[in-house]
């Protein structure tokens, strides 16, 4: 237990120590909050939408965790090929736990990240419609970090090197925040993208954050927790097992 | 302490080990020779549980690495051709999590870093992140590291490589004090034979996955009729140079010291 406690801890203080990283990575959220926030607003409004802002400040946040999990879930190839993994493999602690300490660590940062990207919506004038919806929106974050972390150990045991990177990046990530609905609501859409946005995790994710924080919702909250769920322990699973495969 | 009797181990058509058979007694400082591709990382990866062997018998400390992986990786320490530390903690942190993943009673973990730290003149660098600290550095701490555990066997895969004759000299210092002191069994390879010839109480030349020549470094020298262990080597093992490739991970520390990780 104390093994993951202390790559947990790892996580963490790697974190707290690349400041200047955690500055640039809320300058994409920022980015699309403040371009497409403001920018579309009264076209959305037009259509009768309400407020865009109100409507993508979910899905923003959902997109921070998505790429901080991700990323730090990929950080397994670093120390894969940095070196410092191999201290943890060759050590007398079961894998199970190094992967463990690693992946909650990676969706401890990630849940962090969230929150201060939360904080910075709330500045721009994003306003959550009720106080008791904050839990269920924590919750909700908390689950997003767990699939994508999961999946982000999953990437980073199977990757060799850095060349598979943008594969990763823009045919797996990229699409998956693309095809959310963090950026345009799920009502309405053509057949063939609506298969395709209800198999992406992150729906439930951004559809849940939405259900907590503006009280509007696709799936409804109770079948967002399930879908989210199941992700969660299918991709922790996966990504244990490839993580088992590493060899040194 | 260490037994080794018909090891081979195969990759497809590949024989990288090829039926050799050694004994490493207690309290012994025994380096492992051998050109570029001999099959001596290979071996070590088999002795430290990491890879297990095609067939054969293994033995450290009377367990088998193969199934008794755990309690078999209590009992070593390994410093890696690699380095294996966190660049992004400090000296300090460094220690303390290998103390937690190695079981390290909590009550001895500060007090066996600090010995070893100031043992290995870095306890000033302490706090320091591992980023700052010269080549010789960083394989001290990995050196200090590895003996935190109490480790009955000591690993060292081509510890001083790149290393300045003056933190090679201090490096295997420490090591011998560490021996005599601790009685812990050091298990080493290197391609520097002075080292060899200075430090190592016995040793086996591998080629081709085949051992070529065991017994101390005398008699190495005796048997080969030559002057210099170096000598010696290449009598035994030839003076062709042996090809390798770039491994995934070369091509990967390029590419880190490009984006400065």
């Amino acid at each position: 237990m104390e093994a993951i406690y202390i790559l947990w801890l790892r996580e963490l203080k790697r974190y707290s120590r690349s400041r200047s990283q955690i500055v640039a990575s809320l300058g994409q959220p920022l980015l699309y909050l403040l371009v497409l926030g403001f920018g579309l607003g009264p076209v959305f409004q037009k259509a009768g939408g309400g407020s865009y802002l109100q409507f993508m400040a979910p899905g923003v946040i959902g997109m921070t965790v998505l790429f901080s999990s991700v990323f730090s879930g990929i950080a397994l190839m670093w120390d894969r090929q940095l070196g410092f993994l191999k201290e943890t493999l060759v050590a007398p602690v079961p894998r199970l736990e190094i992967v463990i300490g690693r992946t909650f660590g990676a969706a401890t940062v990630a849940v962090i990240q969230g929150l201060l990207v939360t904080t910075v919506c709330l500045i721009a004038g994003f306003r959550p419609v009720s106080i008791s919806g904050v839990p269920l929106g924590l919750l909700f974050l908390a689950l997003i970090a767990i699939v994508f972390a999961g999946l982000g150990t999953t990437i980073g045991s199977s990757l060799q090197d850095m060349q598979g990177f943008p594969l990763v990046m823009n045919f797996l990530v990229l699409p998956i925040f693309f095809l959310s609905g963090a950026l345009f609501p799920l009502d309405h859409l053509p057949r063939a993208l609506s298969v395709v946005t209800s198999g992406d995790p992150l729906s439930y994710g951004v559809d849940g954050l939405r259900a907590a924080l503006i009280g509007r919702s696709h799936f409804g909250p109770i079948a967002d927790l399930l879908v989210l769920g199941a992700f969660a322990v299918t991709l922790l699973c996966v990504g244990a097992w490839r993580f088992s495969k590493i060899e040194i | 302490m260490i037994l080794v009797k018909g090891l081979v181990k195969r990759f497809g058509d590949f024989t990288a080990v090829d039926n050799i058979s050694f004994e490493v007694a207690h309290g012994e400082i025994f380096a492992f020779l051998g050109p570029n591709g001999a099959g001596k990382t290979t071996t070590i990866k088999m002795l430290t549980t990491l890879l297990p062997p095609t067939s054969g018998t293994l033995e450290i400390d009377g367990l088998n690495p193969a199934d008794e992986q755990h309690e078999v990786r209590k009992r070593f320490g390994i410093v890696f051709q690699d380095p294996s530390l966190d660049q992004e903690m400090t000296a300090w942190e460094n220690m303390q999590l290998h103390a937690v993943l190695y079981h390290v009673p909590a009550k001895l973990r500060r007090e066996r870093a600090e010995q070893l730290l100031r043992m290995f003149e870095l306890w000033e660098r302490r706090d320091d992140l591992v980023k700052k600290f010269s080549g010789g550095m960083k394989r001290r701490l990995e050196i200090a590291r590895a003996f935190l555990h109490t480790p009955k066997i000591l690993f060292l895969d081509e510890p001083t490589l790149g290393l300045d004759p003056q933190s090679r000299n201090q490096l295997w210092t420490h090591v011998k004090d560490l021996n005599r002191s601790e009685g812990v069994t050091v298990f080493l390879t290197t391609h520097y034979m002075d080292e060899a010839d200075r430090v190592a109480h016995r040793l086996a030349v591998i080629d081709h996955g085949k051992i070529v020549a065991t017994g101390s470094p005398a008699e190495l020298k005796n048997q080969t009729g030559k002057e210099s262990l170096e000598d010696a080597f290449l009598s035994l093992t030839g003076t062709a140079i042996r090809e390798e490739s770039a491994g995934s991970a070369d091509q990967m520390r390029q590419v880190a010291k490009i984006w400065r990780r």
